[in-house]
């Protein structure tokens, strides 16, 4: 019986690969949950600093918040957030694919660029495609905390204050739903201005000590935020692709088994049919 | 009954409270503030501190906040609350160390990743399919 056993060993293999990864999808369904929950609990804050913003940018003109102005872009920064982790389909790969795209059209222009990244993944690939990586954080694991991302995002904006960057971005995948995540690149400063409502209102807040400080803060928070809103999409992102890679990988195993079992089963008829033969032959020769 | 005000504590990372409250007493950065429904717009900072809060129907509830913004408005009143203490000082060391992985990850080339190793596993993989696909043929 040609093969017998090492069909048979290969089915067992694959039938432990098969448990693993159906292990994995059923880790990533609850995870992803969770991870949907904290996408949402993120939202109130940023949405809330928004319409202050917005307040507050038309009540003091005679204030313009460095965040505010456009300037002549010279150089760029992007802070890329990644997963820690593999296994997750193409996520990672089409975000870096899209971030690799805009540098060449950003170098066509003459424009350096330089990131900061968020994600063991994201690292790596700048390890291999080159760049300037002045930050670097990972391993903030399935609850993102705030703390994780403040100090990448301070590198950033220092770079932005001190005119070492004329613009910053953001990039992550954006959770659309369990089957689709779409990497997105977003200006982050200065603030695009669809962000500020420009609301009619002819009113102005009482300010403690003075708008300035307040303001100053309440940007740099901004920023913070949507660093972290992202962060937080990117890990929705990250369980939902793991748990659509993971099912497809189960899939296949069971399909690959059925095809295996077919072989073993052809050469286990066939290995009986020729021992028969041979015994039949064997007998006649005899008698 | 009393007058009431919406109130959102907010911080980036949850909800905290939401809800109508009588009277809200906060640490401004100017020092103590209490605020009633109908206040005029203001806007301030926060220092670290308690936000006392009286709901309706006057149960007291309180909030500890690592300072944050208050905004205030006659029918609302947001406080966007930080997740931890924060100073200048805290920032930057996060920002130097954010730095210093950078370039420790990337001089390390390949400490986390064995690509010799993982080249071998893959060579091996391959020659399995190999066999598989050359079995399913027979």
């Amino acid at each position: 019986m040609a093969g017998g056993k090492e069909i048979k060993s290969k089915i067992g293999s694959i039938n432990n690969t098969r448990k693993i990864t159906s292990a994995m999808e059923k880790v990533a369904v609850s995870k992803m949950r969770k991870a949907q929950d904290r996408v949402a609990a993120t939202r109130p804050y940023a949405e809330g600093m928004r319409k202050v913003i917005g307040n507050v940018a038309n009540g003091s003109l005679e204030y313009r918040h460095p965040y505010l102005a456009e300037r002549e872009v010279k150089r760029v920064g992007y802070i890329v957030i990644s997963t820690d982790r593999g296994l997750c389909g193409g996520l990672n790969t089409n975000e870096f694919k899209k971030v690799a795209l805009e540098l060449k059209s950003w170098k066509d222009k003459g424009v350096d660029a330089q990131f900061a990244v968020i994600g063991n993944k994201a690292t790596a690939f700048f390890k291999r495609f080159g760049g300037k990586v002045v930050a670097q954080q990972a391993g903030s694991g399935d609850v993102p905390r705030l703390a994780d991302v403040l100090g990448s995002v301070k590198v950033m904006l220092n770079a932005f204050n001190e005119g070492r960057i004329d613009r910053l971005f953001l990039v992550y995948n954006k959770f659309v739903n369990t089957m689709k995540q779409e990497p997105v690149i977003d200006q982050l400063l200065p603030l695009p201005k669809a962000d500020i409502e420009q609301k009619e209102h002819n009113w102005d807040y009482l300010y403690e000590p003075d708008p300035q400080p307040i303001i100053d803060m309440l940007l740099d928070r901004f920023v913070e935020s949507q660093v972290y809103q992202g962060v937080v999409e990117n890990s929705a992102s990250e369980h939902a692709a793991r748990m659509v890679a993971m099912k497809a990988a189960t899939d296949n195993a069971g399909n690959l088994m059925d095809d295996l079992k077919l072989v073993y089963n052809k050469a286990r008829q066939a290995a009986i049919t020729q021992e028969l033969s041979e015994i039949v032959a064997g007998a006649a020769a005899v008698g | 009954m009393a007058m009431t005000v919406q109130l959102d504590v907010v911080s980036a990372e949850e909800k905290i409270f939401s809800g109508l409250v009588e009277s809200v007493q906060v640490t401004g950065s100017e020092g103590e503030l209490g605020i009633l429904p109908f206040h005029a717009p203001l806007l301030t900072t926060l220092k670290p501190g308690m936000v006392r809060i009286v709901k309706q129907f006057g149960e007291e509830h309180v909030i500890y906040v690592a300072g944050g913004v208050l905004e205030v408005q006659p029918d609302t009143i947001t406080v966007l609350a930080d997740v931890a203490v924060r100073g200048e000082d805290l920032d930057e060391q996060a920002a130097l160390d954010a730095q210093k992985r950078a370039e420790e990850a990337m001089q390390h080339a390949g400490a986390d990743f064995n690509y010799a190793e993982a080249a071998a596993q893959l060579a091996e993989a391959i020659a399995q399919l190999r066999i598989i696909q050359k079995m399913r043929k027979k």
